[in-house]
């Protein structure tokens, strides 16, 4: 009777936390979705913005977000996925490993902003690239390499070791169980966590302010010499992202229809950090049921 | 005296401070079903793995004494460990086939041993099967994943796969406990056949089951190797008191 009633009040309990989360959530991501879908528009997606005067778009910020996206995890994948497979596979318990999970910890528990400022010391000043897209990859590289280590690190400790040890009877060394066995079973984790990382970075603001920059050139979208500074394509030129967009229209904004380009742009945002969730979800099981045929 | 396939002596072994196998000395002849059976926790599946040394694997193992393989020490330092997986290998309790087609299952070992030629594969994909008798319920299936296959079925795929690198030494631990009769009956028949070429080890826990496939029988209890002999002996005069009880069902 005890029990069944201690169990009762535990179900109880857990419901109401979840349902608390799951309101605070939901009515987040309404009230933007209200106060910015309706500014939604074909022209608002695709046009440039107006520095001083109304009716300005985001089309360039939504480039620069994607691209700058891209670049980073061109960097972030490689590097994360080789210490993700060093730390499950070949590290040992040392000190070693130890200092490296501190570092790992650390890194990922810095702030933005601070990884931002040494961006703009180390990417931006020291390699007299100036603001860039490049150091703006860069310090999201700096920002993502834990996530993306440690996504990749749990997806490889999550393949049972009975495949492993049935490659390894085989005769197959342990690069090649690594190459064969384990990470084509570790690949749809690692898909998910490069998708989740993915939305963290894209709603990234504090740390771009001062490495990718604030501003954009005049972009020619038929300039595809990526060596040319109107080149949307050139890593070497500054772009605004559309969250630091977000940020300087709100603190620093000129323009008369100020509200409607945060509200929309603030909008544009939750969604595509929300496609970029379900994809990662619906990406990982796909790729899981089409590699065990199940 | 001919050389044993594999000669055990004086072996311990240890989990840390845990003394998984106490002084074990076996000789396993080349062509011959050595069965092991002993009760849950004595130390079957641990002797398995020393021998084709997958306990390297897990930390804190120590291993004393020797194990000769064709006469050699496969514990000496030079030993090439990832070609003695190839020359024994280990069908594990659970059928664990790779997420993959049947084909490239099977091919698995002969690519991972730089056999590319596409009709040499196929070859070997096909007499590994046939080898395993289940190439004709999977001969329609060949590019379908391995994971769709029942039971029985994914056992006899790991058998293959097996086959596949032409090991030397077959180590199987309680390969049928997963499966119906009939799959199990498969099993045994495919044991029988394959002892001709291949010396076989066996865990299980069927006494009927080591009384029909084996020639000798080892018994284990708590990581001692209490007795063993040829099998018709064992089942039918056994000389520890231990091993008929356990034999006949009155053990503990
Ligand atoms: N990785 C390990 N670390 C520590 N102890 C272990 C480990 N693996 C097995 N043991 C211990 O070693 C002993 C022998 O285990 P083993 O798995 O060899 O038994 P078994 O005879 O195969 O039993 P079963 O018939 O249940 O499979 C057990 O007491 C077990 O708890
Ligand atoms: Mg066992």
């Amino acid at each position: 009777m005890n029990a069944r009633l201690a169990d009762k009040i535990a179900t109880l309990t857990f419901w109401v936390g979840a349902l608390i989360v799951i309101l605070i959530l939901g009515s987040m991501i309404a009230y933007l979705l209200y106060h910015g879908g309706k500014y939604i528009s074909w022209d608002f997606l695709t046009k440039p913005a107006q520095a001083i005067r109304a009716g300005g778009g985001i089309g360039p910020q939504i480039f620069n977000s994607f691209y700058l996206l891209f670049l980073s995890m061109l960097i972030t994948v490689p590097i994360g996925v080789l210490g993700g497979i060093y730390l499950a596979e070949y590290a040992g318990n040392n000190k070693l490993t130890e200092a490296i999970r501190l570092c790992i910890e650390t890194l990922n528990s810095l702030p933005s902003i601070v990884v931002g400022l040494f961006g703009l010391l180390v990417f931006v000043n020291m390699t007299g690239w100036g603001y860039s897209l490049i150091s703006g990859a860069l310090a999201l590289t700096v920002i993502n390499l834990p996530l993306m280590v440690r996504f990749t690190e749990e997806a490889i400790r999550g393949v049972p070791a009975s495949l492993r040890e049935a490659s390894l009877n085989l005769g197959a060394n342990h690069w090649q169980t690594i190459l064969r066995v384990v990470l084509p079973s570790a690949f749809p984790g690692l898909v998910s966590g490069a998708i989740i990382t993915s939305g963290r970075v894209f709603g990234e603001a504090a740390a771009l302010l001062f490495t990718a920059g604030m501003s954009s050139p005049a972009l020619d979208f038929s300039q595809w010499n990526i060596f040319h500074p109107a080149s949307p394509l050139n890593p070497f030129r500054p772009a605004e992202t559309l969250a630091v967009h977000i940020w300087k229209v709100n603190t620093e904004g000129l323009i008369p229809d100020l509200r409607r380009v945060a509200d929309g742009s603030a909008a544009v945002l939750i969604l595509v950090v929300l496609g970029f969730n379900m994809a990662a979800r619906w990406l990982g099981s796909k790729i899981h049921r089409r590699m065990t045929g199940t | 005296m001919t050389q044993s396939k594999i000669s055990v002596k004086n072996l311990n072994m240890y989990y840390g401070d845990f003394h998984a196998l106490k002084n074990v000395n076996l000789e396993v002849e080349a062509n011959q079903v050595t069965a092991l059976i002993g009760p849950s926790g004595c130390g079957k599946s641990t002797f398995l793995r020393v021998l084709n040394r997958m306990n390297d694997l897990i930390e804190g193992v120590k291993v004393e004494g020797s194990v000769l393989l064709d006469g050699c020490d496969i514990y000496r330092p030079e030993e090439d460990v990832v070609n003695l997986r190839k020359r024994i290998g280990m069908v594990f309790q659970r059928p664990n086939p790779f997420p993959m087609s049947v084909y490239d299952n099977i091919a698995y070992g002969p690519r991972i041993h730089g056999i590319k030629d596409k009709r040499k594969l196929d070859e070997i994909v096909e007499k590994s099967l046939r080898a395993a008798v289940i190439w004709d319920e999977v001969q329609d299936r060949l590019y379908k994943s391995a994971i769709g296959l029942s039971g029985g079925q994914q056992q006899r795929i790991c058998i293959a796969r097996l086959l596949a690198v032409e090991p030397e030494v077959l180590l199987m631990d309680e390969p049928t406990s997963a499966l119906d009769p009939l799959a199990t009956m498969k099993i045994e028949e495919l044991i029988q056949a394959l002892k001709k070429e291949y010396t076989i080890i066996i865990v299980t826990h069927n006494m009927q089951q080591a009384a029909r496939v084996s020639d000798v029988t080892a018994f284990f209890l708590t990581g001692d190797l209490l007795e063993y002999g040829k099998t018709d002996t064992i089942f039918t005069k056994p000389t520890d008191k231990r091993t008929e009880d356990y034999i006949t069902g009155r053990f503990g």
